[in-house]
């Protein structure tokens, strides 16, 4: 299996002027082509750190991050921006923007000057059109559909961008669990059809135990990364939340009220 | 696309509609002048009546030329600051350029008494008019970016720009209270604005200053448009936000700096005219809206100017009162219609 990113040694954190906070230490992860990921943790754990160091935003305190064996500090925006492409959470600004338009801003790492859409991109746009189901909505503006269909247009703008590593900060938010299962759904078919590498962040655990290839999972002394069963048996979902009201029922992978 | 050729329908129709208002406005005025005339005169033949070609050459052309340079320059930085900031209000005078640029006009023209006579002259030419003016307006834009840095709120830039202006007011109305009638009286013309008394060498600079602006508003297309999902997207998608930033803000600065330098600091236009082209073309492909800004500003501009003289009346009225009873009713409507306001 490839790697598309991994992490030597890695400390993450915040560095000011007096003090140093450092959120987690040592960590090697690793993440491989076609591989569907999840990024689990409580409130306030340090998700968004990892993820603004794992995107190269953030600086790490030590240790690398490696994409495609290159640290990600080096890549010029261009090439980072080849490389990997980014879902986020935040409300998009008022525009008059159609969702052919969204998507094919995707394309923006390999246009020119003016940004001119050549056949390749229009084609490279429609397959990502197709792919997340969205071709029926290509000249409606971006905020005349639902919460579910943005942010299907959201996933298809990074998979324009064609990158072999696509990172989603909690893309579930905000959906009905019908829209959740179609979503995670969706971002597994991507997985296996393109043998791109996806990373996300969630708070659907349950949902992501039975559908992601392989978990991260972040507590305050320890983040593990391993597929779902083995974490299982591992008993890491226990050590999740420390509260004596939520339990974590092992046999049927699901957090339970005590 | 049906989008397409519609827009190139709406291109055809606003391209004749700028070239025809250009002739209108130079055939109004106190004297009217036959389009025939007007043509024969511009193309370098002999009008039948030498006054109206000495009209034509020293008034009413450099005068047009003014009104697009002026159109097209404000709508296009009023263009950039909307996008960039993400406010829909946003515009070279709300953001206080314009009173940066009267902060710094006031001072050379209101403060030149406190100075020897040497520096009198030499602050008086009209270089130095158009020098602090520009340099006033790059100053304030600094501001607002700084605080715009801080405060990541939109409303409160405004806010910052708000106060801007009325710091200016209060400034401009200590060094009035100490200057001379002459003086008063030329910063006074100033501030109302005016397309004409333009030389050709100030209309020639000012188009540089204008095309200079304008180019580089036209290499900030494609960053503007990443700039339509926010900074983080645009960033990640491949965008140098902080030099893509700069040119926008240096494009802005040139643009509504040696305007507001020659023809003194006009309202409404860099906010109004991005508005209408947005709700005509309904987009915001910035490709598409860099265009129709440039010619709806210069069909504006135009407009505007033959209001201020229509025939009869004798006087010319100043510029920048039309400008802002033209523009303040149409920012009013646009408002009403918030579901389109992007």
């Amino acid at each position: 299996m490839k790697t598309i990113l991994s992490t030597s040694d890695l400390s993450i954190g915040y560095k000011s002027k007096k003090t140093t906070v450092t959120i987690a230490q040592n960590l090697n992860l690793n993440l491989g082509a076609g591989k569907l990921i999840s990024l689990i943790g409580a409130n306030g754990i340090g998700k968004s750190t990892l993820l603004r160091t794992l995107t190269g935003i953030q600086q790490p305190l030590a240790g690398t991050v490696f994409l495609n064996n290159k640290n990600i500090n080096t890549y010029k925006p261009l090439a980072l921006a080849q490389n990997l492409s980014l879902v986020l959470t935040e409300k998009l600004p008022p525009s008059n923007l159609t969702v052919f338009e969204l998507v094919a801003l995707g394309r923006q790492p390999y246009t020119n000057w003016i940004g001119t859409l050549t056949p390749e991109d229009i084609t490279k746009v429609n397959e990502a059109l197709a792919l997340t189901q969205i071709s029926h909505l290509a000249l409606k503006k971006h905020f005349e559909i639902s919460d579910g269909q943005l942010q299907k247009v959201l996933i298809a703008r990074a998979l324009s961008q064609d990158t072999p590593l696509i990172i989603l900060d909690e893309p579930t938010t905000h959906l009905d669990l019908l829209h959740k299962v179609s979503l995670f759904k969706l971002l597994k078919k991507l997985t296996q059809e393109t043998q791109k590498c996806i990373l996300f962040s969630t708070h659907d655990i349950d949902l992501a135990i039975q559908l992601s290839d392989e978990m991260i999972i972040m507590t305050p002394d320890v983040i593990v990364q391993d597929e779902p069963c083995n974490l299982i048996s591992k008993g890491s979902f226990a050590t999740l939340f420390k509260d004596e009201h939520i339990a974590f029922d092992a046999e049927k992978g699901k957090f339970i009220i005590t | 696309m049906i989008h397409k050729k519609r827009n190139i329908v709406l291109f055809i129709v606003l391209a004749v509609a700028l070239l025809f208002m250009f002739f209108l406005d130079i055939s109004l005025g106190s004297v009217t002048i036959p389009f025939k005339e007007v043509y024969t005169s511009l193309t370098g033949g002999n009008a039948s009546k030498s006054t109206w070609e000495y009209i034509i050459i020293n008034y009413r052309l450099p005068k047009a030329i003014t009104a697009v340079l002026v159109g097209v320059g404000l709508a296009a930085s009023g263009l950039l600051m909307q996008t960039l900031f993400r406010n829909p209000l946003a515009g070279p005078d709300v953001l206080g350029l314009s009173s940066g640029a009267i902060l710094a006009v006031a001072v050379v023209i209101l403060g030149a008494g406190f100075l020897p006579s040497f520096f009198n002259t030499v602050l008086l030419s009209p270089y130095a008019i158009v020098l602090a003016s520009t340099l006033g307006s790059i100053s304030v834009l600094l501001l607002v970016l700084l605080v715009a840095q801080r405060l990541r709120n939109t409303m409160a830039i405004l806010i910052v720009g708000l106060m801007f202006g009325s710091f200016t007011s209060a400034i401009v109305g200590v060094l009035t209270h100490f200057s001379s009638a002459e003086q008063l009286q030329k910063f006074t013309f100033w501030s109302l604005g005016s397309l004409g008394n333009l030389s050709w060498t100030s209309i020639c600079i000012l188009a540089v200053c204008v095309s200079l602006g304008l180019l580089l508003s036209a290499s900030s297309i494609k960053p503007l448009n990443a700039l339509l999902l926010g900074e983080n997207y645009a960033k990640s998608m491949g965008l140098n936000y902080k030099k893509a930033r700069l040119i926008i803000i240096f494009a802005t600065s040139i643009l509504a700096g040696s305007i507001t330098a020659f023809a003194g600091p006009i309202a409404f236009i860099g906010l109004a005219v991005p508005h209408i082209a947005k709700l005509t073309f309904q987009t915001s492909n910035h490709r598409v809206l860099y265009w129709s800004t440039f010619f709806y500003g210069g069909i504006i501009m135009l407009f505007c100017d033959i209001a201020s003289q229509l025939p009869g009346l004798e006087t010319t009225l100043p510029i920048n009162a039309i400008t802002s009873i033209i523009g303040a009713p149409v920012v009013v409507w646009l408002l009403m219609k918030k579901r389109n306001f992007q």
